[in-house]
């Protein structure tokens, strides 16, 4: 069993994003170790990019500042690196095709798993051209995590049935970011992947940010992902952002496990 | 390979929400290229309202002046609109009304593709919202209350460097968040499948007028079709139905800016390299860890990081030359051709005319060169006379 569908095994999951950087690569290592201390299942780290088409403009900001501090992909290997001595839940880039393909895809996903990271998530890249990413992640042994979305109808088989890792259900159209409500019906979209992959795992992402909205989607699914309240309490705490976000994730894992 | 490829570049990299919509294009856009109706009608648009077939104009003075080579003017500039994106305008905004859309988003440079789909949405009862990098909008402040008189929604795009590149990856995100009634009318020949072949065929009329406009006044074909390329659509217009006449010489020109030697350019080819963005795989202007670079040019509409797949291939291949010509330089063509032939191009256009004018005296009295003149000048007027250090009110 990968590492990533160990973090579903037991329990509904609980997701945290942070853009790697914002505002400096020393308060991320700390935001992540406060995050697996307080219980996150999985960790999904943001390399950020100067262009980031599918997110709101939380996370955008959050792009723009790491940047802005001088954050590249080589010293995001190097905090990962250190930050795995001491975090054992799996982690995940999620980031742009151009990022890794710059990099040189091979080297990108050696150098990944080298420092101890599980799988990829790169949202610019659909089932179409995932033959630009997948055999070298899964020769490097990452996950290469597959996105469905509102409008994904009769792909969802497709897409499921190939999936590596868990299945990134993504709740609503639009870009990354808080929403008062969530619209689409998860459950139905939840069934399909399953009915084509009853082994794989399903988190949902996109607009999630209170613990109500985290224990619904958690309870017709198998986990909840949340980025830009996160990216928000970076931006209001800055280097002192470690402990309010341990907090919230704290109550997020504890949302997640409510049983109605 | 996927789908939508040229060579290696091309392709679909977007969001997965996204995948369906453009299927559902690529399918709606295979019937209706073949669709005699549809034909007829985009074809009475070009011709009664756009004014098509553009001129094909002898450049005599201009001939004469630079003493080599024969040169022709491809006249986009008299489109109605004032440039060549009404072609792609018009063609996708027809194609979106038969899909039963009712509204129409677009990105915009230096203002003309907005102009153009706001004009096209207004004639067709479309619904119509632009994106417009900050910084452009202040430079063409007079096409944002232009698209704003013709009934579309001009948003003012701050995020990034607040150019192209911005109001393009902007655009992406409103239509993301809205599929069902909207089509992105996406102004160059970029982006994912099958933006690139659209866009591409709603312009080929370029080529396709000029080759037989130059049979009927020299009897052969052009020794060389020179045009300006940001993401490439007057180009790759100007260029397709060249493609297979080996003989004829297909020149690109890009935007060095402040030159390829320095941060200030957007000159793809020059400084770029091969990546993935906005959609496609293509070559693209970026750092070392593949953050996409900030460019510059004095034309908003070259201003660009990218440039279309099919270019990028027909660089691989050495069918199409590409060259920079720097901000100074093209302001030069700009002013020469002004007072030459009494035409004032757009300062995208006018990259074109500069390299001409080196490239005309280099050449045999009886050899021919077609630059495209992609649009007109009259928007680039007051930032030119800001160039020049004269302060004047558009």
């Amino acid at each position: 069993m990968s590492k990533i569908k160990e973090a579903f095994a037991k329990e509904k999951a609980f997701i945290p994003f942070i853009t790697c950087g914002d505002p400096d690569l020393e308060t991320t290592e700390k935001i992540i170790e406060a995050m697996a201390a307080a219980g996150a299942d999985l960790i999904e780290l943001g390399i950020p990019f100067s262009d980031p088409t599918a997110e709101g403009s939380v996370i955008q900001e959050g792009n723009l500042r790491a940047l802005s501090g001088g954050v590249t992909t080589d010293k995001v290997f190097d905090m990962v690196r250190r930050v795995r001595q001491k975090v054992k839940i799996p982690m995940v880039f999620m980031t742009y095709a151009n990022v890794v393909f710059s990099y040189g895809t091979e080297r990108f996903l050696t150098k990944a798993a080298e420092v101890g990271i599980d799988g990829l998530i790169l949202p610019d890249v659909p089932y179409e051209e995932k033959s630009e990413f997948a055999p070298q992640c899964e020769a490097a042994g990452l996950d290469l995590i597959s996105m469905i979305a509102p409008t994904s109808h009769d792909r969802i088989k497709m897409i499921a049935a190939e999936a590596k890792g868990f299945v990134y259900c993504v709740s609503s159209l639009g870009v990354t970011g808080v929403r008062s409500e969530i619209t689409t019906d998860i459950g139905a979209m939840v069934r399909l992947v399953k009915e084509a992959n009853p082994e794989v795992s399903c988190a949902v992402g996109f607009g999630i940010s209170t613990p109500e909205q985290a224990a619904k989607m958690a309870a017709v699914s198998d986990g909840a992902i949340v980025g830009s309240a996160i990216v928000r309490l970076c931006e209001k705490y800055g280097r002192e952002a470690a402990g309010p976000i341990g907090e919230y994730v704290r109550s997020m894992k504890v949302a997640v496990l409510k049983k109605d | 390979m996927t789908k939508g490829r040229f060579g290696i570049h091309g392709g679909q990299y977007i969001p997965e929400t996204l995948m369906n919509a453009v299927l559902e294009l690529e399918k709606a856009y295979d019937f209706y290229k073949n669709d005699p109706k549809f034909n007829q009608e985009l074809t009475a648009l070009l011709n009664d309202y756009a004014g098509r077939p553009s001129r094909l104009y002898y450049a005599k003075r201009m001939t004469e002046d630079l003493g080599g080579a024969k040169i022709y003017l491809k006249r986009e500039d008299l489109n109605h609109t004032g440039a060549h994106k009404v072609n792609n305008a018009l063609g996708q905004c027809l194609l979106a009304k038969k899909m039963g859309k009712t509204r129409v988003i677009a990105e915009t440079g230096a203002g003309q593709h907005g102009v153009a789909t706001a004009t096209a949405a207004a004639l067709m009862g479309l619904e119509c919202e632009i994106y417009m990098g900050k910084e452009d909008t202040i430079r063409q402040a007079l096409n944002v209350y232009k698209m704003r008189l013709l009934g579309a929604k001009v948003h003012a795009v701050e995020s990034g460097t607040a150019t192209l590149k911005d109001a393009v990856s902007e655009t992406f995100r409103e239509w993301v968040s809205r599929i069902d009634d909207t089509h992105y009318v996406l102004g160059s020949v970029m982006g994912p499948h099958p933006f690139p072949t659209i866009v591409r065929d709603f312009q080929a009329v370029i080529s396709k007028e000029i080759k037989e406009q130059i049979l009927e006044a020299e009897g052969k074909l052009p020794d060389a079709v020179l045009a300006c390329v940001g993401g490439g659509s007057n180009a790759i217009g100007a260029f397709y139905h060249f493609i297979e006449d080996k003989d004829v010489r297909l020149i690109g020109c890009e935007a060095a800016g402040r030159g390829v030697n320095t941060a200030e350019t957007a000159a793809t080819i020059a400084t770029g390299r091969l990546g993935i963005f906005h959609g496609m795989k293509s070559y693209f202007c970026q750092d070392e860890f593949g953050q996409i670079a900030p460019v510059y040019s004095i034309s908003a509409g070259l201003d660009y990081p990218g440039i279309g797949p099919e270019h990028a291939m027909l660089y691989d291949s050495g069918r199409a030359e590409y060259v920079a010509v720097t901000d100074d330089e093209a302001v030069e063509a700009f002013e020469y051709m002004s007072r030459t032939e009494g035409i004032i191009p757009a300062i995208e256009s006018a990259h074109a005319v500069s390299y001409a004018m080196k490239l005309a005296p280099t050449m045999t009295k009886d050899q021919i060169i077609v630059i495209n003149i992609s649009g007109r000048g009259d928007k680039d007027c007051a930032a030119i006379a800001r160039y020049r250090g004269e302060d004047i009110h558009e």
